[in-house]
């Protein structure tokens, strides 16, 4: 199977992307992304250990007998995803106080072991990295969009919270979207996240049949103008 | 091939799946491990600063001299604190003269869940300050309590037994002296009832405490 590294990344991002295309590792998409901050660092976190990941397996994926594949594949990422704990605990400990009990929970975000399975165990190790990455990208991008709209109509701010992944120096970036904002619930409780992903559904649904009218139109001009 | 031979080629199967298992597990034992190994230092200091930086929104550095994690006393389970294992406090210490404590106490009868308060209380039994350490109060309602959402804790600050009369440590709707929002009386409540009961239990154990000697 030869696909191009931009195929790759074109899928992960936009056409099969994980978080509004496949649908797959909604618990950490609804229950982190309460703002920015907080959606855009998991979702990293899940691309790490995505490219890590399959960049383990694909290079001994000959080795594994296919009957015990899964229990493999998992062991590897829970090894990864332990040390991605660690570290985040070790070196930016603020955030890890925050993401805490999300980060364990990638293990068993589905969208890691489906890539592994559908994508690692038959490519060789660059294009699995890039996969996984690019993958693990679509799904931070939208964790992060999805944050901030939370955010800023939840509590007027973005990028609030900066200052525990970058230390309190980072305070400055954060912004105050709508000054003397009283907040509005709905937006960070559970269901401002099922309205918002829906919302981000809807918006890239919408960008795909404008462009699919685009290119209709596109076919169907030259023959008009034939027929005027 | 005959029945034994096909036997002893599924065992082989067998034990070389079993192998592979093992080797990965194995590696990821030792990958593990190490990683472990390099990160449990940075993670206990990082622990340390943290809880030493939170020691210091309460009980600011000028009030003792020595070194406040280390001087600690172990607290069996107390009904006073709340505390069904038992807890930590540190004692502050002003050139060998104790200065104050850090009690840990835990509200059981908040809205939902335990309420984690870190209360720091002065040598003369007033509060130098209250934090909140964890709670899963509805968030936008009862979260008020914690400085992240709102100063009403720091409404505790330089409280004391005495400055304040017991029917006085309760929220404003049950007629004594604390603030509360419309709505969240109950999450309020426990916290009044719990720092008011921390206090109480600092005046019955002072000598204990005071007699740390680290």
């Amino acid at each position: 199977m030869l696909t191009s590294y931009k195929e790759i990344a074109s899928n992960g991002l936009w056409k099969q992307n994980p978080g509004v295309v496949q649908l797959l590792g909604l618990c950490p998409t609804l229950a982190v992304t309460t703002t920015a901050v907080n959606g855009l660092s998991l979702g990293l976190a899940t691309a790490l250990v995505m490219a890590a990941a399959n960049g383990a397996v694909s290079p001994v994926r000959t080795f594994i007998p296919s009957e015990i594949r899964v229990p493999v594949f998992i062991l590897v990422i829970a090894a990864l995803v332990t040390v991605i704990d660690l570290s985040i605990n070790a070196f930016a400990h603020p955030l890890h106080k925050v993401l805490g009990i999300f980060i364990p929970l990638i293990v068993v975000n589905c969208i890691v072991l489906a890539r592994v399975e559908s994508f690692a165990a038959k490519n060789a190790p660059t294009p699995s990295i890039v996969d996984g990455f690019s993958m693990g990208l679509g799904l931070a991008l939208v964790l992060g969009l999805l944050g901030a709209m939370r955010e800023i109509v939840g509590k007027g701010t973005l990028f609030s919270g900066l200052d525990l992944a970058f230390g309190p120096g980072a305070k400055q970036f954060i912004l105050t979207v709508i000054p003397d904002y009283h907040g509005f619930l709905l937006a960070v409780l559970p269901p401002g996240a099922f309205l918002g992903l829906g919302s981000l559904i809807a918006l890239r649904n919408w960008i795909e049949m404008r462009k699919a009218a685009k290119q209709s139109a596109g076919v169907t001009s030259p023959l008009s103008a034939v027929s005027h | 091939m005959r029945l034994p031979e096909i036997k002893s080629a599924l065992f082989r199967n067998a034990l070389r799946t079993a192998a592979i298992m093992l080797a990965f597990a194995f590696i990821g034992t030792l990958l593990l491990a190490s990683v472990f190994d390099v990160t449990r230092a940075p993670i206990e200091a990082s622990e340390k600063a943290a809880r030493l930086s939170l020691f210091k929104e309460i009980l600011p550095a000028e009030n003792y001299d020595n070194d406040l994690l280390a001087s600690q006393v172990t607290i069996a389970p107390n009904a006073l604190l709340g505390n069904r294992l038992p807890s930590i406090a540190n004692v502050a210490k002003q050139q060998q003269q104790t200065a104050g404590v850090i009690l840990e106490a835990i509200a059981h009868d908040g809205y939902s869940g335990d309420i984690k308060l870190l209360i720091a209380i002065r040598a003369d039994g007033s509060i130098s300050g209250v934090r909140v350490l964890a709670h899963k109060e509805t968030p936008g309602l009862g979260d008020y309590i914690d400085i992240a959402h709102g100063n009403w804790i720091k409404l505790f600050d330089n409280e004391s037994l005495e400055k304040t009369a017991a029917e006085q440590w309760q929220v404003k709707k049950d007629g004594g002296q604390y603030d509360y929002m419309v709505g969240a009386t109950i999450t309020p409540r426990a916290v009044v009832k719990a720092v008011k009961q921390a206090l109480q239990f600092y005046q019955q154990n002072k000598q204990t405490l005071f007699a740390v000697n680290p």
